[in-house]
């Protein structure tokens, strides 16, 4: 009985030594692996893709017309290409800034009101829906946004400085954790957002759902929470600040293939 | 009105392996708002899968499951064509049907 237990003992050992190996990185991809076949973000595709079609707001309409930067009502293929220049609106425009702007022409809702809506609630849950389902319609898609317009080119250089602007309580700037390889927080690898991160990392890898708290998290969320992170101010929804830094990261992740909407811990 | 389920029934051998992902709150009721309120227990109690009609699975579900709960299961016998039910009705009484065929 005795040897028993020391054999069960060693065994048990052996297996320490062997989980010692490998990393927390390499752990977490693991994770991810598993979860990957169930990915809750697909119920927010469902929801998303059924909203599109929808009749709905005060104008009882359906967003099927909605102009993503590749033709009225042209889904696929649109979410790698943004940020980009609409001309109707004059300036440069995120997916889900786009929405909105489609939201209030087409189904007649109060941008602003949107806009002011918490994350996660009310018309700013469809917002997150609706993208989700976008992104996913380019999945395996690789990113190349434009950057022919003024007002493009102009919206990287705002990004790019945005990006290294260091301030608040931390003295932080995004590159503080994004500018260099090798960086984590806690055990979360952080991706160098400067150049191509590589694909499905990064930029290419937002709408994502966050097991930890159940939820869809957009690109506007992202970075919202960032700059909470950093101690910033929050910045406004669909404001010129995370536009030009979305058009900064999709700019630098130009070839990158998106797995959006990915699923992170 | 509950948001539909994602089922995927995928038949190999006389085997087919059912998917199904389902979107609930899944409150365990320990948890407290932003206020100090306690956000009351919400749940999925009940899961049944049937295959052509004909139950084949039955599950009592606590608080303890996930929110937007994921779960796979073996059908033997089921083959493409087939039609996969799942239901689930929770502790407010609220309930959702959704149909897939095995491919």
């Amino acid at each position: 009985m005795k040897v028993s237990i020391f054999a069960a003992l060693a065994a048990l050992a052996l297996c320490g030594a062997a989980q010692a190996q490998k990393s927390a990185a390499d752990g977490i991809a693991e994770y991810r692996k598993m979860l990957e076949d169930g990915n809750p973000a697909e119920l927010f595709e469902a929801k998303g893709e059924a909203l599109w079609s929808q009749k709905r707001g005060p104008k009882n309409a359906s967003l099927e017309r909605c102009d993503l930067g590749l033709g009225p009502g042209v889904v696929k293929g649109a979410f790698v290409t943004l940020p980009r220049y609409f001309a109707d609106t004059q300036r440069v425009q995120d997916l889900e800034s786009r929405l909105v702007t489609c939201m209030a022409t087409l189904q007649g809702f109060d941008a602003a009101e949107i806009a002011k809506t918490p994350f996660g609630r009310g018309e700013m849950a469809n917002v997150t829906a609706l993208a989700t389902w976008i992104a996913a319609s380019s999945r395996g898609m690789r990113f190349n946004l434009p950057q022919g317009h003024e007002a493009e080119r102009q919206s990287y250089e705002v990004g790019k400085r945005a990006f290294f602007f260091r301030g608040g309580t931390h003295d932080f700037s995004c590159a503080s954790c994004h500018g260099e390889e090798g960086k984590r927080i806690r055990m979360q690898d952080l991706p160098n957002l400067t150049k191509n991160p590589g694909d499905g990392i990064g930029f290419a890898a937002w709408p994502a759902y966050r097991v930890s708290n159940g939820q869809m998290w957009s690109m506007q969320l992202r970075l919202n929470d960032c700059f909470r992170q950093q101690r910033f101010p929050y910045p406004g929804f669909g404001s010129e600040v995370t536009i030009a830094l979305a058009t900064y990261m999709g700019v630098n992740a130009k070839g990158a293939e998106s797995i959006a909407p990915a699923i992170k811990r | 009105m509950a948001d539909p389920m994602r089922i995927r029934a995928q038949a190999a051998g006389d085997k087919t392996t059912v998917r199904v992902l389902m979107s609930h709150e899944m409150e365990t009721g320990q948890r407290k708002d932003a206020a100090g309120k306690v956000i009351p227990a919400w749940f999925i109690q009940e899961v049944t899968a049937t295959h052509n009609g004909k139950t084949v699975l039955t599950a009592d579900w606590g608080p303890s499951i996930s929110k937007n709960p994921f779960l796979q299961f073996v059908v033997k016998g089921a083959k493409a064509g087939d039609k996969i039910g799942i239901t689930w009705v929770d502790n407010k009484g609220d309930k959702r049907t959704d149909e897939a065929t095995v491919s």
